[in-house]
């Protein structure tokens, strides 16, 4: 075993304790508590307080693997023993040392669960497209089959330092740079993802959706619903995807954040999007409290990688041309 | 600009919950600090010098005693940076503006507040920062926006800004600074919709001893005021990358 790993493959030790207890927590929690929860932190006016650092990273994929069909839930053995592969795998023979740059497997928290993907019901998966939306995939792809390396524009979003497309909402934990905060003031709730150091600060007086102009994280409207933060937010530019889809001037996200404990907060959303999707779908995940501050992912300052890209293809374009003489 | 502050009259802000100043809102300086700190007549516009679109309005400058206290060098360098603006200026990068740059760009901030955290988030390329109101830290790194350490004294929230960057400017004068920068801030609520702003700017690398700027700023009062997009990286892309278009004349480079 490489030393380096050695510290984190104890905590994860430690974490796989901690997953008995708490999935046994969240199998029930698949629909957050309607009564008062005595043990959580609430802010001077008796609302929950989601204010925290948290990873929302995950030992799980947001889509549900094929060969597990409607299988729902693991059980705590199968969850165990997954683990476990997971840390034969991660010590096998010389590999690129992501622990270098936090992404080691153990160095981010990952939420606990019995879940076997981020999107539930018996499906697990991302719908289907609808034919309109198959189109302007097919359009997209053929605009970038010949363009991709004309210019800066024609980049992917977040190779430009835009948007990652997973900063959301909704916010879909991918196990790249995982960390964001939650800063609750009255009247407001403040989302910050460390990735690219996308905000949203969310009104909580439940104001209607002006629909005006269309942002590239939507525009956001919160109510609480008991003990639970309901977030709606329409109003998307046509311009991002999510899962590799191209969304439509009628998406709307629908995102419920419980602080189920002290250091966690349930986050579950439903993706609506008549005009991409035959039919709506839903996810949730837990994300967990970290010790860390964020820290600046200031991406377009130190974007050297596009610039070297385009400067690589104008390299290959003259290599070409030289050739042909 | 001197002596604002000192004709504030005496004003008790409203309380939060824990019985501190409550300063949230959208806030937005109205002067000119963004063109130049000093005291400035107006000017052309760096490009299009022939149309008035985007000339420099004048200003009476925001900096107490009126000229920055440059070290000799230094300020041949801001004459210089002044002379290459158009192409040095990190602003027209898109590239995050630094403290204290951020809060008099022409530009909304909000400000949500709870006891241990001030978060502002700025309007300008999605900027924010996390106001730490805790046990003071250590900036783990030098960056754009620099490490925050908030405390209140009386009515002022005073925010200690190590950690920044020397690769920000204060303004589109070409007024620069080290990575020596230390900045202490001061937001002071004057009236229901006004709070003043002083910034005490440090860096012996660059100035011959600490200066000061004030300035008011003013709260978005108008309904359904919030921060919306401004993503500025697409603007900059042209400016940036241009010469590397398919086609571009290659021997042009930034």
């Amino acid at each position: 075993m490489n030393r380096r790993f050695a510290p984190f493959a104890m905590a994860a030790l430690a974490s796989l304790f901690a997953t008995f207890v708490m999935a046994q927590n969240l199998k029930p929690a698949d629909k957050p508590a309607s009564a008062k929860q005595s043990n959580i932190p609430r802010t001077a006016d008796g609302k929950p307080d989601l204010s925290g650092v948290y990873s929302n990273a995950q030992s799980i994929p947001i889509q549900r693997p094929a060969n597990l069909g409607a299988k729902e839930f693991y059980t705590p053995e199968e969850v165990a023993a997954n683990a476990a592969r997971e840390r034969r795998a991660a010590e096998v023979g010389v590999h690129y040392d992501t622990s270098q740059f936090g992404l080691g497997a153990g160095q981010s928290k990952t939420s606990a669960t019995l879940r076997t993907s981020v999107i539930v019901g018996p499906e697990g998966r991302v719908p289907a497209l609808t034919a309109e939306a198959q189109k302007i995939q097919q359009q997209r792809r053929a605009v970038n089959a010949e363009h991709q390396w004309d210019s800066a524009e024609s980049r992917p979003l977040a190779e430009r330092c835009i948007t990652w497309g997973f900063e959301g909402p909704p916010m879909m934990p991918v196990g790249y740079n995982s960390n964001l905060q939650i800063v609750q003031g009255a009247g407001y709730v403040a989302v910050i993802q460390e990735m690219i150091h996308d905000t949203r600060v969310i009104p909580t007086d439940g104001r209607a959706i002006t629909d005006n102009v269309p942002q590239w994280m939507g525009e956001s409207t919160g109510h609480w619903d008991g003990d639970t933060l309901v977030v709606e937010t329409k109003n998307f530019t046509t311009r991002t995807a999510i899962q590799q889809a191209p969304t439509s001037d009628a998406l709307k996200v629908t995102e419920r954040f419980s602080r189920i404990d002290a250091n966690t907060v349930l986050y579950q959303f439903t993706v609506d999007d008549p005009k991409t999707w035959v039919k709506p779908w839903s996810g949730e995940y837990t994300m967990t409290k970290i010790d860390s501050p964020l820290y600046e992912y200031a991406c377009h300052e130190g974007n050297l990688g596009l610039a070297n890209n385009l400067s690589g293809a104008r390299a290959q374009e003259r290599r070409a041309a030289e050739a042909k003489k | 600009m001197v002596g604002l502050a000192q004709n504030t009259p005496p004003y008790k802000a409203p309380r939060t919950a824990d019985g501190k100043p409550d300063i949230s809102g959208i806030w937005q300086a109205m002067n000119e600090a963004n063109w130049n700190l000093e005291a400035h007549a107006a000017g052309p516009a760096v490009v299009n010098a022939n149309g008035a679109m985007f000339a420099v309005p004048p200003g009476i400058g925001v900096v107490e005693g009126g000229e920055i206290p440059y070290l000799p060098e230094a300020r041949k360098k801001q004459q210089e940076n002044f002379a290459n603006r158009l192409k040095l200026d990190p602003e027209n990068k898109c590239y995050l503006g630094g403290v204290p740059r951020m809060t008099y760009m022409p530009y909304p901030f909000q400000i949500v507040q709870n006891p241990k955290t001030i978060l502002i988030a700025y309007e300008y390329a999605g900027g924010v920062r996390s106001v730490n109101m805790g046990k003071p830290t250590e900036p783990p790194a030098d960056s754009w926006m620099g490490w925050s350490n908030g405390k209140w004294e009386g009515d002022t929230l005073v925010i200690d800004v190590t950690g920044l960057n020397d690769q920000t400017w204060f303004d589109r004068a070409g007024n620069f600074h080290s990575d020596a920068l230390h900045v202490v801030e001061r937001y002071t609520p004057r009236s229901a919709d006004t709070m003043m702003y002083e910034a005490t700017i440090e860096d012996s690398k660059t100035f011959s001893r600490p200066w000061k700027i004030s300035m008011p700023l003013y709260r978005h009062v108008e309904k359904g005021a919030r921060l919306m997009d401004f993503k500025c990286v697409e603007f900059s892309e042209e400016f940036m990358y241009g010469h590397l278009r398919r086609g571009a004349d290659q021997s042009k480079t930034k």
